[in-house]
């Protein structure tokens, strides 16, 4: 099997299911960023379960696989959760997460865990990866295609765009960048603490092509991931338009839930709100 | 057991709480003063500033090279920018602009490196400081400052203001316990003897201090009588302490949540090598990254707990025996 190809309703289904992983793995380890994994659910869902990337769990590191990079590595729950589902490991693991001994630490380490390709949680690094890889293709003659997902805030960080100059500037195609742009950051909205717009301008300015989607909308991120696979001059931008805490109303509505779990009488009230998506 | 509790030290207050009460003093008493943030004032506690000084409080966002390339251009128009972020972004994330702009060009910058070592927890080694001394140790004409309690906190913040030049500040998440009383005496390059003993001295810094005290406490049941010292300032040091207790105690451990290499330790030990060499052992991370845990789980798995402080100690003890032993065959053999 390369990958997985879920029907529109199976990954409606799957997308509410890894929602309760990520509630029940940061409640029960009391920390971790709940609702910055929420904001992303879809499009790892599209990627991961919608046919998008291809991978073998059986042989994880299979050289000719497509790459998914968690640049904003403090969704690190979110990664694990579609991992165990994609089959990489036993779902029972899920529950370890930052617990003394277990390789889901509190964000990705590379290569500790199957399906985990890079180190992050420090935000800005992961482009710089995906676009190595990227160029190692070119370079071995192989075809994979590299994503990378990027926190709206984490563009704030000077070394995202000497990636996008370096991507740009080597015609690297098979390199999508993904931003979960949902508008907040730790300490406020984006617009706020430091503006990024015009976003579609600039990476359209470091020689991207560029789509926009609603992050939440599975259908139409089929649509987006399916037209960028086309795109063969340069590397690509999907700005993805999220809301952060999505499915959770009283997440969504504070943007200081960043950075912490639910606790146990939040997690039941989020619960039956997602039960209810 | 909580940390503190053997020595019978009063629980303390999130070190970064402190900061973030000590930080907004300083601003209320030197309004040459301003906050630069890296989007973590939550985590800091920096946004103390932020609520009480709008205007002098700057969020440069992500990007941590950029905000301290500004905080040099301040420093060099007249203001004291104090540049808060987690000490594992800062300083690896900016270290050559801090290398250029700030140590080699004296700027008059604090820097302050919140949730330094392991005690983080949960959020793994990602985000764990456990390098930042030996990076800005790595840095001459940096002034290093590793607080214990709210109290020296406070005397850190309000030094570095009053001195110019450049400051490396280490905060932490970790609730420690109260050291120092008020109006105790604290500054720059002055370590502090908390205990009194002749067998051995302990060393240590930041959280370790506390533990020491703990270790102090589980020895003099043992009938051993060790010294600690709070070393809060790594540079510059306070050779003349060290030399101190290696010539009147003759044994040293040395405890800091750091790791080994190029951390307190080793700066410790080149002076008592070049002065009076005596047997010293090493309390702090092995080699080694950790997991991400609760941090008193991680303190414990890895070896920063006051029984490791307490192990140490007896080895430490048992190779000063001997040594002297050995002084004493090797000098009743008599010469020819
Ligand atoms: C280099 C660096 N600086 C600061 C942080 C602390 N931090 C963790 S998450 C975060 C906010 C991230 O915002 P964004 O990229 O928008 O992600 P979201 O959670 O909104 O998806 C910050 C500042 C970090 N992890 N890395
Ligand atoms: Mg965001």
């Amino acid at each position: 099997m390369e990958g997985m190809r879920l029907s529109l309703c199976e990954l409606k289904n799957l997308a509410r299911e890894l929602r309760l992983d990520v509630l029940e793995m940061t409640t029960r380890a009391k920390s971790g960023h709940p609702s910055s994994c929420f904001s992303a659910v879809e499009i790892l869902t599209v990627l991961y379960f919608g046919g998008i990337l291809r991978y073998h769990p059986d042989d994880p590191w299979w050289e000719e696989r497509d790459r998914f990079i968690l640049s904003k590595g403090h969704a690190a729950p979110l990664l694990y959760a579609v991992l165990a589902r994609a089959g990489f490991f036993p779902r029972e693991r899920l529950w370890t997460l930052r617990s003394l001994g277990s390789p889901l630490q509190g964000h990705p380490v590379a290569r500790i865990l199957p399906g985990v390709e890079a180190t992050t949680g420090s935000l800005g690094q992961g482009l710089s990866v995906g676009l190595g890889h990227a160029l190692a293709a070119r370079l071995r003659n192989v075809s994979y295609r590299v994503y990378v997902l990027l926190g709206d805030g984490e563009c704030q960080e000077g070394q995202v765009w000497e990636a996008a100059m370096a991507a740009s500037h080597f015609r690297v195609s098979n390199l999508t960048a993904i931003v979960d742009y949902n508008k907040f950051q730790e300490t406020g909205p984006v617009a706020r603490e430091m503006n990024l717009e015009p976003f579609r301008a600039k990476w359209e300015a470091f020689g991207f092509y560029v789509q926009e989607v609603d992050g939440h909308n599975i259908e139409a991120l089929l649509e987006a991931f399916a037209a960028l696979q086309k795109v063969v001059d340069r590397p690509s931008v999907l700005i993805a338009h999220t809301v952060k805490g999505k499915g959770v109303s009283f997440v969504e509505a504070d943007y200081t839930f960043h950075g912490r779990a639910l606790t146990e009488e939040e997690a039941k009230k989020a619960r039956e709100e997602i039960l209810c998506l | 057991m909580p940390v503190g509790e053997k020595a019978g030290l009063p629980r303390g207050k999130p070190l970064r709480d402190a900061f973030g009460e000590a930080l907004l003093r300083i601003c209320e008493q030197y309004p040459q003063v301003v906050v630069l943030d890296g989007d973590l004032g939550n985590s800091t506690k920096a946004e103390t500033v932020r609520k009480a000084f709008p205007e002098r409080f700057l969020n440069l966002g992500i990007a941590e090279s950029n905000l301290v390339g500004v905080a040099v251009g301040l420093a060099f128009c007249g203001f004291i920018p104090f540049v808060v972020s987690f000490s594992s972004f800062l300083l690896c994330n900016a270290y050559d602009q801090i290398r250029l702009g700030v140590a080699m060009s004296r700027a008059n910058v604090k820097l302050v490196g919140s949730h330094g070592g392991i005690t983080l927890g949960k959020d793994g080694p990602t985000q764990m400081g456990i390098e930042d001394l030996a990076l800005v140790g790595g840095l001459p004409t940096c002034t290093i400052l590793i607080p214990c309690d709210a109290y020296s906190m406070y005397k850190a913040l309000e030094q570095a203001v009053t001195h110019e030049g450049p400051f490396f500040i280490r905060s932490s998440r970790y609730a420690m316990p109260r050291v120092y009383e008020e109006g105790s005496s604290w500054e720059i390059g002055k370590a502090n003897i908390l205990r009194e003993g002749k067998d051995l001295t302990i060393i240590a810094c930041g959280l370790m201090v506390a533990c020491a005290l703990d270790a102090w406490a589980e020895l003099q049941k043992e009938g051993i009588e060790a010294r600690v010292v709070d070393l809060h300032t790594l540079r510059p040091l306070d050779r003349a302490m060290i030399v101190k207790a290696a010539r009147e105690t003759g044994a040293i451990v040395v405890a800091e949540e750091h790791l080994l290499h190029g951390g307190v330790g080793s700066n410790v030990a080149r002076v008592v090598a070049e002065s009076y060499p005596c047997p010293m052992r090493f309390v702090g991370l092995e080699d080694t990254y950790t997991d991400s845990a609760d941090a008193d789980e991680l303190l414990e798995a890895y070896h920063l707990t006051s029984s490791d402080i307490v192990a140490k100690c007896k080895e430490v003890l048992e190779a000063k025996n001997v040594a002297r032993k050995g002084n004493t065959i090797s000098s009743s053999i008599p010469r020819s």
